[in-house]
């Protein structure tokens, strides 16, 4: 697996070549790019300030790759998660996994994202018209985490 | 014998710190009553306060209020997660 906590943007096709580079058993690669949107919650969003806890953020990122590595025969593994400020059409988030064949890589990408969702310690401050707030963790992410059957949010 | 507690998000702007170093009591405490005791401090503690929604870290895992400190140990106590 390779995690990366970042300012910096990232380049997809970049990432997507250096999880296959110079391997030939990797038949399907699933990624996930999240965006920021220019709305949410009713209001127009000009721009979000990213908060994360160094340290904690990687091993949390850790810990669930490294879970979805228990739950399916994967190739490799690439996470990338922004801080700081981000305008709308900025890429915040990047998962790509690589396995044998399509169920495990899709199955896996979205995994990932959902425990992320509700695990990694990030938290959203968006500026609008109405001035800035704290974004809202949605229920929908626990529920999301959830199905997948150990629940969202692990114990020490 | 003290713990570092950290603070993030919109509960370390409520409470105007991002952390502090804590003396644990002789006879040890909890996540869930250091917790109590940091509510008891004043009004801006009230965000910690029973029924706030609040998680915790010990160690930089997630932890549970009947997680034991012990002395070195980092807490970090923040709003729900919103990344992603």
């Amino acid at each position: 697996m390779s995690i990366s906590v970042q300012e910096e943007d990232f380049d997809v096709g970049a990432e997507i070549d250096a999880l296959t580079a110079g391997r030939v058993d990797v038949g399907a690669v699933a990624s996930f790019v999240g965006l920021v949107r220019d709305a949410n919650e009713g209001s127009g969003v000009s721009a979000m300030t990213l908060e994360h806890y160094p340290g904690m953020t990687e091993q949390a990122l850790a810990d669930i790759v490294a879970e979805a590595e228990a739950r399916w025969r994967l190739n490799a593994v690439r996470v990338i998660h922004r801080y700081g400020r981000l305008v709308p059409g900025n890429r915040i988030v990047f998962v790509a996994v690589a396995g044998a064949h399509r169920g495990e890589a899709f199955a896996a990408c979205e995994f990932i994202m959902d425990y992320l969702k509700t695990r990694a310690p990030f938290w959203k401050r968006e500026e609008t018209p109405q001035g800035a707030r704290w974004v809202d963790a949605r229920e929908g992410d626990a529920a999301a985490a959830a199905r997948w059957g150990t629940g969202g949010e692990g114990g020490r | 014998m003290n713990v570092k507690i950290l603070f993030f998000a919109s509960l370390r702007e409520a409470l105007g710190t991002a952390s502090e170093s804590y003396t644990l009591p002789a006879g040890g405490l909890t996540v869930g009553t250091l917790r109590a005791e940091l509510a008891l401090r004043g009004e801006r503690w009230q965000a910690l306060a029973p029924g706030r929604n609040v998680r915790a870290a010990v160690n930089q895992r997630m932890a549970g209020p009947e997680v034991e400190l012990r002395p070195g140990d980092e807490v970090a106590f923040f709003p729900p997660v919103t990344g992603g």
